[in-house]
C-alpha cells in the first residue's frame, strides 16, 4: 500500500538552525527518528517544537542544516513525503465550510492508499455526522475529523503537533489510542509533540526535550528515566545554602532537608551526599515531569537553584 | 484483569504491570491457565506503548508467571504455587522501604515500628485465606 523500501531511519534532522529576526528559534538541532517508534517531543511553549515540526513537514526551509523524511527533502519533494505522512496540528486547519463527508472525499482524492472501510469506522466511532459542517463541530469533534483525515490512508509516519492541546480528556484518550494503534501496525512511526508529560511518558519509546531552540535531552525513554533520580537528602547540620551536589540538575529545600533531581548512578549520588555531610534518606526514579521541571528550572524563578546547564 | 498505571511515582510502567500481574496471580485473582489480554489490547486499554506491555510480558515469562503458547497467546502459568514467599515479599518491599525511611525520619525505632505493624494487623482481624506466608515468630 505504501512504497516497498523501508528505511531504518524515518526522520533525520542534522544541524538545523533557524532564526526569526533576532529570535533564534532553532539552534543546531539534530535528531533521528527510527522506524517503528513513538517519538515524543517535549518542551515549553515557544521552545521550538512547532518550528522543528514545520521543518520536518517541509513548511520551513532550514537556514542551515538538513532535514530528511524517508530519505527525501520535504521542501523539494513534498508529494513524495506527504503521500506517506499523516499529520495533525494544534490549530487543526480544516476547511470550515466543508461538510464531514466532503472533507473525507476531498482528502481521499490525495491518497491512493485511502482505506474507505477504516475511514468509515473512524467516522462512526467518533460519531461524526457526515452532513455536519466542520466549523459547526466542537473542538473535540474537529480534532477527531482531523485525526480521521490523518489516519485513514494508513500513513507510515504520523506527525502530531500538540494534538491534545485544549481538548477534553475523552478526546485526548482517542488521540492516544490512535497513536497506539498506529504503531501496533508493524513498521509505522509516530512523532508527536506535547507539553502533557503524562501522556508522553505513557506512549513514547523515545523522547527529546527542546529548550530555547536546543535539544537538551534525547534518548530512549527508559534510558532517560533510569539515569535521573529524585533523592531526599538529610544533613546533620542545617545548611544556609544549597549543597553543591555536582550531579544535581535542580535542588531545593532548606535547613537539614534538601531534595534534588540528580543525574547518574545512585551509588555515586549517595557517596557525594555523604561527602557533604548528608545522607540520602529516600530515593526513587524521577518522573518525566520532574526531569522536565528540573531541566527548565534554569531560566525560571529562583526557589529551585539550578546547576549550570551541563547537558549534551 | 485490572491494572492501574501511574506516571507520578517514578516506577517504570513495565515494572508496574509486572508487579501488579504478580500480585493478581498471588492473590488468585488471575487463575492458572487464564489467558492474558493480547499485547495490543492491553496497550490500548491502558493507553500505553505496546512495546512496554511486550517487555512486561517477557519479564513475566522469564519469571515463570506466564507462559507463551505459540500462536495461541499468553497464559497464566499452570500448576505450582502462584508465587513463592520471596516473590510476594518483593512486591511489598518498595512500600516497606518507604515506611522504614519515614519511620527513621520520625525517629521511630524498628521495634516500635514492628509493634505498630502487629497491632494494625491484629486490628484488621484474622487473615481470611492462605496464610502460608504467616511465619509468625516472636
Amino acid at each position: 500500500m505504501t512504497s516497498p523500501e523501508l528505511e531504518p531511519t524515518v526522520i533525520e534532522v542534522r544541524g538545523v538552525s533557524r532564526r526569526f529576526g533576532k529570535q533564534q528559534a532553532l539552534e543546531d538541532v539534530s535528531l533521528t527518528v527510527p522506524r517503528g517508534v513513538v517519538f515524543g517531543l517535549i518542551g515549553e511553549n515557544g521552545a521550538g517544537k512547532t518550528t522543528l515540526i514545520r521543518h520536518i513537514l517541509g513548511l520551513f526551509r532550514p537556514q542551515s542544516g538538513t532535514v530528511r523524511v524517508f530519505g527525501l527533502d520535504p521542501t523539494r519533494d513534498p508529494v513524495g513525503v506527504f503521500s506517506r505522512l499523516g499529520t495533525l496540528s494544534e490549530d487543526r486547519d480544516l476547511p470550515g465550510w466543508m461538510r464531514v463527508e466532503e472533507l473525507i472525499r476531498y482528502v481521499k482524492a490525495f491518497y491512493p492508499s485511502w482505506d474507505d472501510a477504516y475511514a468509515e469506522s473512524l467516522r462512526d466511532a467518533s460519531e461524526l455526522d457526515p452532513k455536519a459542517k466542520i466549523r459547526h463541530l466542537s473542538r473535540g469533534q474537529q480534532a477527531r475529523a482531523g485525526l480521521l483525515a490523518a489516519l485513514a490512508f494508513r500513513p507510515e509516519l504520523l506527525v502530531l503537533d500538540e494534538p491534545s492541546s485544549g481538548l477534553d480528556p475523552v478526546v485526548r484518550r482517542d488521540i492516544l489510542g490512535a497513536i497506539i494503534r498506529t504503531i501496533t501496525n508493524d513498521g509505522r512511526t509516530v512523532l508527536f509533540s506535547s507539553h502533557l508529560l503524562d501522556e508522553v511518558e505513557r506512549v513514547s519509546d523515545h523522547v527529546a526535550m527542546i529548550d530555547r531552540g536546543r535539544i537538551v535531552i534525547d534518548g530512549p525513554l527508559d534510558a532517560v528515566k533510569s539515569k535521573h533520580h529524585q533523592v531526599n537528602i538529610q544533613f546533620d547540620v542545617p545548611r544556609s545554602d544549597a549543597p553543591p551536589l555536582d550531579t544535581a540538575i535542580a535542588i531545593q529545600g532548606s535547613g537539614r532537608e534538601w531534595s534534588a533531581i540528580c543525574e547518574g548512578d545512585l551509588g555515586a549520588i549517595s557517596m557525594r551526599a555523604e561527602g557533604l555531610g548528608g545522607r540520602v534518606v529516600e530515593a526513587r526514579g524521577a518522573t518525566l515531569d520532574e526531569i522536565f521541571v528540573a531541566r527548565m528550572a534554569g531560566h525560571r524563578r529562583k526557589p529551585i537553584v539550578p546547576k549550570e546547564a551541563a547537558v549534551s | 484483569m485490572q491494572i492501574h498505571i501511574s506516571t507520578t511515582d517514578g516506577v517504570p510502567i513495565y515494572l508496574q504491570i509486572v508487579n501488579q500481574v504478580k500480585y493478581l496471580v498471588a492473590s488468585a485473582r488471575l487463575a492458572p491457565g487464564e489467558e492474558m489480554p493480547p499485547i495490543r489490547v492491553l496497550a490500548e486499554r491502558l493507553l500505553i506503548n505496546p512495546n512496554t506491555v511486550a517487555r512486561a510480558y517477557r519479564e513475566l515469562e522469564v519469571a515463570g508467571v506466564v507462559t507463551k503458547r505459540r500462536t495461541a497467546g499468553t497464559f497464566v502459568s499452570e500448576g505450582g504455587a502462584p508465587l513463592g514467599l520471596d516473590d510476594r515479599l518483593e512486591i511489598v518491599a518498595a512500600r516497606v522501604d518507604g515506611l522504614v525511611a519515614e519511620a527513621r525520619q520520625l525517629n521511630i525505632g524498628l521495634n516500635a515500628l514492628i509493634g505498630l505493624i502487629r497491632r494494625r494487623d491484629a486490628a484488621l482481624g484474622p487473615q481470611t485465606k492462605g496464610g502460608d506466608g504467616r511465619d509468625d515468630q516472636p
